[in-house]
C-alpha cells in the first residue's frame, strides 16, 4: 500500500514538481528583473525538448543533450530579447504581455514547421523500474526519475550559490528588489537582464528535456506547462526563486496526490481533472493572497 | 576648484519646467545645503544633476566633465553618488550585500571599503548579515549612505537624509555627514531641518520656484533674518 503510494503517486509527483520548479524559477526571476510575465516561457521549454531530440539524433543521450539545449535556448532567447522585448522595455505591461504571446506563437510555429505536429519520444520501448523489496512492500522506482530529481536539485543549488555568492547574482537580486536604485548604484542593468534571460532559458530548456524524458515531446507540451508554472510562481511569491521551486514541487506532488486512491480506494478527484488543480490554486491565491505564500511582488 | 558646477538649468518631468534657471557650485571639500519651501524644486535639482530629470537648457559639470543628461547608471563611473530620499536600500539584501552593490562599478575587492563604512557607521557592523528591510529608519539611512560611499565618490548627493527620523538619529546623521566631508568627500544636501543643516554647511542656497533666491555661506544664512523668518522657525 505505502509502497504503491510512493511508487505510483509520490515519486511521479516529485518528478513533475521538479519540472514545474525548473520552469517556474526562470519565470519568477524574469518577472523580478523585468516586471514581465513571459508568456513564451513554455514554448522555450518545447524548443529545449526538440533541441535534445536533435542531439539524440546526432548520437548523444538525452541527458548529454541538455547542455546543448541550454545553450541553444539561451542564445535564441537573447536574440528574441534583442529583437522583440528590448525595444519595448519601457512599454506598458500589456504590450509586453502581447509581445510575449506573439513570440510564443512564433516558436510554436517554428517547431511545427521543422518537426511536424506529431511529437515523439527520445527512446523507444518500455523501461522497467528498479524494484526495491522492503518490509513495507515493493518500491518501484524509474531510474529516469532519479536523474530528473538529481538534475533539478543540482540546478537549484547552483542557482542558489550564484544568487548568494557571486557579484552578478547579488546584482540580480538587487535589481529584482529595486530596479531604480540598481541603476542609481551603477549596476549594469542590461547585463543583468541578459544573464537573467540566459538562466531563464537554460532552466526552461532543462525542464523541457526532463518532461520529454519522463513522458514525450510534442509541439504543445510547453504551452500545457504554462498554467502550472505560472501557478507555481504565484504560489511561491512572484520574484522569489526559492518560492517558485517550492511552489513547483508542491503543485507537482498535489496534482498526483489528488488522483491517488487514498480515501477508501477512490481518488479524491478524477485523474482527468488533475490539471485543473493549478488553475484552482491560482484563482484562490489571486483572490486571497496575491503576493503568494512568501510575500513576493504583486 | 569646483567639484560641481550647475549653470542656469531649466527642466522638469516633461510638463512645465520645475527648474527655472537654478545654478549652484560645490567647491572641493565643501558641504553645500539647498533649502527652500515645498515645491521649490530642491529634490528636482538633485535629480537633474544625477540625470534622473531631463535638463532642457543649461549645463552641469562634474569637475572637468560635462554630465548634463548623462544616464544615471553612468554617473557612478564619474565618481558621483546619490542617495534618494525614499526606497534607498535594497530591502531584501543584507546590509553587507547592500554595501557590496555600492562597489559594483569599482574594481578589486570591496573589503577595505566595507571596513571603512563599518568604522564610519559602527551600528551597521553588528547588523551586516541582516536584511536591510529589517532595520530602523535611521539605520536604513546609514546603509543608504554607506552604499553610496562605497564608490569613494568625489561628491555625494543626499536628498533629505534626516526626513522622518527621530531627533536622536537626526543628530547622528548630521554628525556623520560632517565626518564624511572631513574625510574628503564633497556633499550636496537637500534638507528640511534647515538650521541643523546650515550649521555644518560651508555654503547654502535658498531655492524658490526653481531658481536661486539667496546664495551665501552657511553661517551668513543662519544669521540672515529673512531666512530665519522663512525657514528656521524663529
Amino acid at each position: 500500500m505505502i509502497a504503491d503510494f510512493v511508487s505510483f503517486y509520490l515519486m511521479p509527483g516529485i518528478v513533475l514538481g521538479c519540472i514545474y520548479a525548473l520552469g517556474a524559477v526562470g519565470l519568477t526571476m524574469l518577472f523580478g528583473i523585468l516586471r514581465f510575465a513571459h508568456f513564451a516561457h513554455g514554448d522555450v521549454m518545447t524548443v529545449g525538448a526538440y533541441v535534445a531530440f536533435v542531439g539524440v539524433g546526432l548520437g548523444l543521450s538525452a541527458y548529454q543533450s541538455i547542455p546543448l539545449a541550454m545553450l541553444v535556448c539561451a542564445v535564441l532567447v537573447l536574440a528574441v530579447d534583442r529583437a522583440f522585448y528590448r525595444p519595448l522595455r519601457r512599454a506598458s505591461p500589456i504590450v509586453l504581455l502581447i509581445s510575449g504571446f506573439g513570440v510564443a506563437l512564433m516558436l510554436r510555429a517554428a517547431i511545427l514547421f521543422f518537426f511536424g505536429p506529431d511529437g515523439g519520444v527520445y527512446e523507444q520501448g518500455i523501461r522497467r523500474p528498479m524494484v526495491f523489496p522492503t518490509e513495507w512492500g515493493r518500491f518501484r522506482i524509474q531510474e529516469r526519475h532519479l536523474w530528473i530529481i538529481g538534475g533539478a536539485v543540482l540546478i537549484a543549488l547552483a542557482l542558489h550559490l550564484f544568487l548568494t555568492r557571486t557579484r552578478l547574482g547579488k546584482a540580480m537580486r538587487a535589481m529584482s528588489d529595486n530596479p531604480d536604485l540598481a541603476r542609481i548604484t551603477g549596476i549594469p542593468t542590461e547585463r543583468v537582464i541578459a544573464i537573467t534571460w540566459a538562466i531563464g532559458a537554460a532552466t526552461a530548456a532543462t525542464a523541457g528535456v526532463f518532461l520529454a524524458i519522463d513522458t514525450q515531446f510534442n509541439p504543445l507540451m510547453g504551452m500545457n506547462m504554462l498554467l502550472p508554472i505560472f501557478a507555481a510562481m504565484i504560489l511561491g511569491g512572484v520574484g522569489r526563486p526559492w518560492g517558485a521551486v517550492f511552489g513547483g514541487v508542491v503543485l507537482g506532488i498535489a496534482e498526483e496526490l489528488v488522483a491517488a486512491p487514498i480515501w477508501g480506494g477512490e481518488p479524491l478527484i478524477s485523474p482527468a481533472y488533475k490539471v485543473g488543480l493549478s488553475f484552482a490554486v491560482m484563482v484562490v491565491l489571486l483572490i486571497f493572497r496575491p503576493t503568494g505564500l512568501f510575500k513576493g511582488q504583486s | 576648484m569646483s567639484v560641481l558646477e550647475v549653470t542656469e538649468i531649466f527642466g522638469g518631468y516633461g510638463g512645465a519646467d520645475i527648474l527655472q534657471g537654478a545654478s549652484l557650485r560645490v567647491a572641493a571639500g565643501q558641504v553645500v545645503v539647498i533649502i527652500g519651501p515645498n515645491g521649490a524644486g530642491k529634490s528636482t535639482l538633485m535629480k537633474a544633476v544625477f540625470g534622473l530629470v531631463r535638463v532642457r537648457q543649461g549645463a552641469i559639470r562634474l569637475g572637468a566633465t560635462a554630465i548634463t543628461n548623462l544616464a544615471p547608471d553612468r554617473m557612478a563611473q564619474h565618481g558621483l553618488a546619490y542617495v534618494p530620499q525614499e526606497r534607498n536600500v535594497f530591502v531584501s539584501l543584507s546590509v553587507h550585500e547592500n554595501l557590496e552593490m555600492g562597489f559594483y562599478s569599482r574594481r578589486g575587492s570591496p573589503r577595505a571599503a566595507t571596513e571603512r563604512i563599518y568604522s564610519l557607521f559602527p551600528d551597521l557592523a553588528a547588523k551586516r548579515k541582516q536584511p536591510a528591510g529589517s532595520l530602523s529608519g535611521g539605520q536604513r539611512q546609514m546603509v543608504a549612505m554607506g552604499r553610496a560611499l562605497m564608490l569613494d565618490p568625489q561628491l555625494i548627493l543626499l536628498d533629505e537624509p534626516t526626513a522622518g527620523l527621530s531627533p536622536k538619529y537626526m543628530d547622528v546623521i548630521f554628525e556623520r555627514v560632517r565626518a564624511i566631508n572631513e574625510s574628503g568627500t564633497a556633499v550636496l544636501m537637500v534638507e528640511q531641518n534647515a538650521r541643523q543643516a546650515l550649521k555644518i554647511a560651508h555654503h547654502g542656497y535658498v531655492l524658490q520656484t526653481g531658481r536661486n533666491r539667496i546664495d551665501d555661506t552657511g553661517a551668513n544664512l543662519l544669521a540672515n533674518p529673512d531666512v530665519a523668518q522663512m525657514f528656521l522657525g524663529a
